[in-house]
């Protein structure tokens, strides 16, 4: 197997393992996680093997023919940013799936949730790795496919399923903006490849449609990346079991917004209008967040909320455009990935050997599970960014980026400050509050973790210190190559432990001053926040809720007016719209046919089409409705004859049966459904339909003069005569058309036929005592009745 | 229907009627005729059969449900036209062969199992239309 080979192997890895998880766990119980976790394990050796390659600088491409005749690739691009990505979601998943064995030891449905696990990292890992458009927009959906899954896994909850729900309404609509966008910047460049679009990024900036492109792009990435106001689904999600929480909520999902708009930065990236959108949405999310996890007490929601300000932090450096913003983007992405993932399982481990979340009723935990204390510690010191971990680099950098004199730097600074200062508080507050004080009565006993649920937020918080003790190597290998596919240009992260006198450590200075009073007073900001949320009243997930009802009115309502069961109200439907669709444009474009030029008939055919008229007289003035479908028919067998009379034995041939069938039927219709022998109405109730009819006719009349009066382009003709019997062996070409050259066109034709079948039969066979009304699914009665 | 005539008639009618739809469905690759037709006339050889006998005899008499000879055909259609798979060729491609029967060289093809798939949809389908309204208050 060469590398091209393996690398798909690798990304097909998770979905295999999704196929055998639940036999596995059958098998092993809860410890088959040691053996799923060598899949993401495997998939990060795999990968990590092209490190020394990439931070060359090179990329690495490789792929598939997909769908040849629309150019479709099944490629992957691995450069600096799609490696970082790959080695987080595969190093976090492999010990993500560890502790979701810990977590969800002797659950039921342990092996379905495995298996959800694994497909959500695979359609991660695919997302990442894709080079081209269209397998990045399936990937993007998947992930949301598979998220829903993981949220709604508690799905006897209505909250599980609410959030779910919302996750993959907000999540999947943001990804048709992102298709929307896609196909944008395809149809600019006419590529379907990230890596031939690099390029490009001159002539895409100078299009017209540039700013199409962007907002479509960015309706995809702020949804999927919960910036405000898309941001409520992500805290939401938090039904989910923790181990989803740490995965998606943290180090994955969610980034991947960020991840597009870093890979898009070369393409779309350095415009006013990026430099503007990006840098405003991501700090008022940073803010927000902030605030807003402030007023949680449930410690996943505290954490859940500065996810959200984590990312509007990551949106806002991308966008920024200063020296460094991307190199402390690039930073601060790796250090959260580590820490919050490690935070989120702390709080699990937390909830499920105390039984609550709510930090008002924890405390003095830390002689009970001394070791859990140790990791919360570790990765709060990180998420505060204190010296010695790799936060610390990160947030150093991001003041770097910010510390120039310029108006614009100084608000963000405020703000990022501020941010920062809140997410300090908060970070010390899940990892400190539980743990400190006096011992606190909890749901259950406290005891230490087993070794499944600490290992990996362990891990994640030594790597948290290692990469920055290690922080050259790490530079070397990871951030300088992740830098500079984002920059699109070298760049390179020299930033270290040793501290530098200067105006990114003052800030760093000040925001730890602030962070640590917020903790001290943090009661009184809780209060002061929910206070001031409780004024506001309004948010954007009640806002939703308000959407998806109106929605469901608004359909109700078109329903009940198109369709309410009237068979003649639906003809009445379908034949005005025959008939505008006939009339209206040749009026509208002066496209109307002249006049024709009578030709001389011969006496035998000038008798047959007398016959045609007599018949469709006899159809008007018909006293019963036998004798108008006997007549019906009468009209069409003389249409029939002059077929026939015109040289089109098959197409008269085929009249005579549709006729003779359409008489009997519509006979056995009349019959069937009891019809009164004759049309009682009075004439003015049959006015609007005979001026219906003759509308129709009218219109078609016109566009068959037209369509006579217009050069025949013999083409088509000229090719079926001269290929009909060398190619397909037949002298018949109107059925070597039929079953031949347009065979499948037939074959979608005799489908409908056996629907059509299948159709009326159920209809005949149904009831009209046994039918559902239709204002049976009122919605309005529905909320009352329940 | 309780006309002597009729009935006595109607058996002659309808086999003449079915045969002449299979004759017009496989002569339509050369001459006028085809699936389509040839499936409407056995639906029309079927309706006589049906108002000279009733329903139930006409099921009995084609012994399976309408709709499954619909499925049926429906099935060999696209089977017709997968089986340019098996040769690397596009799907719908038609393949022909000619053994020779009794001396005679019988051209044989993929389209022609096509049209017959055509043929035994257009007749159960249209068949079971045609039946399910013809009886009353039995269903």
């Amino acid at each position: 197997m060469n590398v091209t080979d393996l690398t798909f192997l690798a990304l097909c890895l998770p979905f295999l393992g999704a196929l055998v998880a639940p036999l596995l766990t059958k098998m092993l119980g809860h410890n088959a996680a040691w053996v799923l976790a060598l899949i993401p394990a495997a998939i990060f050796v795999h990968f990590a093997g092209f490190t020394a390659e990439i931070a060359q600088g090179t990329a690495i491409t490789g792929g598939y023919t997909w769908v040849p005749s629309f150019n479709v690739r099944f490629s992957w691009l691995i450069d600096g940013l799609s490696l970082s990505f790959i080695l987080l979601i595969s190093g976090i998943g492999a010990l993500i799936v560890l502790y979701a064995g810990g977590y969800l030891k002797g659950h039921v449905h342990q092996g379905r949730f495995f298996s959800f696990l694994l497909m959500f990292m695979g359609s991660m890992l695919g997302l990442v790795a894709s080079d081209s458009f269209l397998m990045l927009f399936i990937f993007w959906e998947l992930t949301s496919i598979t998220s829903f899954l993981l949220i709604g896994f508690d799905h006897h909850r209505e909250a599980a399923r609410r959030a779910a729900f919302q996750a993959l309404v907000v999540t999947g609509g943001g990804g048709l903006f992102l298709l929307a966008g896609l196909i944008v910047l395809w149809n600019i460049s006419g590529v379907t490849q990230f890596s031939a679009l690099m390029a490009l990024g001159p002539v895409i900036k100078a299009s017209p449609l540039y700013l199409a492109a962007l907002v479509m792009v960015l309706g995809g990435a702020f949804t999927k990346s919960a910036q405000f106001p898309f941001h409520f689904w992500l805290p939401n999600a938090m039904e989910a079991p923790t181990p989803v929480s740490a995965y998606l909520h943290s180090a994955t999902m969610v980034k991947a917004g960020v991840y597009l708009l870093m890979r898009l930065n070369p393409v779309l990236g350095g415009t006013p209008e990026w430099q503007l959108i990006l840098p405003a949405f991501g700090a008022a999310t940073l803010v927000i967040g902030a605030l807003l996890a402030v007023r949680q007490t449930d410690l996943k929601l505290m954490l859940a909320y500065t996810t959200m300000s984590s990312l509007g932090l990551l949106v806002m450096l991308t966008g920024f455009g200063t020296p460094y913003a991307i190199e402390a983007a690039v930073l601060y992405l790796v250090a959260h990935s580590l820490f919050k993932g490690a935070l989120f399982m702390v709080a699990g481990i937390i909830d499920h050997e105390t039984g609550t979340r709510d930090v008002t009723r924890l405390g003095g935990l830390r002689s009970a599970m001394p070791l859990t204390f140790a990791i919360a510690l570790a990765a709060a010191i990180s998420m505060g960014g204190l010296p010695p971990f790799f936060g610390f680099l990160a947030k150093e950098e991001v003041y770097a980026a910010l510390s120039s004199f310029d108006p614009r730097s100084i608000v963000f600074a405020i703000l990022t400050v501020t941010g920062n200062a809140l997410m300090f508080a908060i970070a010390f507050a899940v990892a400190l509050k539980p743990f400190a004080g006096k011992p606190v009565a909890t749901p259950k006993h406290a005891h230490e973790a087993p070794v499944l649920l600490w290992l990996g937020p362990a891990v994640l918080a030594l790597a948290g210190l290692a990469a920055a003790v290690l922080s050259g190597t790490i530079h070397a290998l990871f951030s300088t190559p992740m830098a500079s596919a984002i920059a699109g240009e070298p760049r390179s992260v020299a930033i270290s432990l040793t501290p530098q006198i200067g105006v990114p450590l003052a800030l760093s200075v000040l925001t730890i001053i602030i962070g640590i009073a917020l903790y001290i007073g943090l009661a009184q900001v809780r209060a002061g926040v929910a206070s001031a949320l409780a004024w506001i009243g309004w948010g954007p997930d009640h806002g939703f809720d308000q959407a998806i009802r109106g929605l469901v009115r608004l359909s109700f309502a078109v329903t009940r007016r198109l369709q309410n069961g009237r068979l003649g109200s639906y003809m009445t439907m379908t034949f005005v719209a025959i008939a505008v669709v006939l009339l209206v444009p040749p009026f509208l474009f002066g496209e109307l046919a002249l006049a024709p030029v009578f030709p001389s008939i011969p006496l035998h055919e000038l008798a047959i089409m007398i016959i045609a008229v007599i018949g469709l007289f006899a159809v008007v003035v018909a006293k019963d409705r036998l004798t108008a479908i006997v007549s019906l028919g009468i009209q069409g067998f003389s249409v029939a004859v002059i077929f026939l009379l015109y040289g089109a034995p098959d197409l008269a041939f085929t009249q005579f049966m549709i006729e003779t069938l359409a008489v009997v039927i519509l006979a056995l219709v009349m019959t069937r459904l009891k019809l009164s022998p004759s049309d009682h109405r009075p004439f003015r109730e049959t006015l609007p339909d005979a001026a219906i009819a003759i509308a129709c006719g009218l219109g078609a009349g016109l566009l068959l003069l037209k369509v006579t009066q217009v050069p025949f382009d013999t083409a088509l003709s000229d090719f079926f005569a001269q290929y009909s019997k060398t190619v397909a062996h037949g002298a018949n070409i109107v059925n070597v058309i039929i079953v031949d050259f347009r065979g499948t066109d037939t074959l979608g034709e005799i489908a409908v036929v056996m629907i059509a079948g299948l159709a009326v039969l159920s209809l005949v066979r149904l009831r009209a005592g046994s039918m559902r009304r239709i204002a049976d699914n009122d919605p309005d009665a529905e909320e009352t009745g329940r | 229907m309780k006309s002597l005539i009729f009935r006595t008639i109607a058996p002659v009618i309808v086999s003449v009627m079915v045969l002449f739809s299979i004759f017009v469905l496989l002569r339509g690759h050369n001459e006028p005729g085809g699936g389509f037709i040839g499936g409407l006339i056995a639906v029309a050889a079927l309706s006589i059969y049906g108002i000279a006998f009733g329903v139930e005899t006409v099921r009995r008499a084609i012994v399976f449900h309408p709709l499954s000879i619909a499925g049926a055909g429906l099935l060999l259609a696209t089977l017709s036209g997968l089986l340019s798979m098996l040769f690397h060729v596009p799907f719908m491609t038609g393949l022909w062969v000619y053994p020779v029967i009794l001396g005679e060289e019988i051209p044989l093809s993929s389209v022609m199992t096509f049209d017959i798939g055509v043929y035994l949809v257009v007749v159960g389908a249209v068949t079971s239309i045609a039946l399910s309204l013809e009886e009353r208050g039995e269903d």
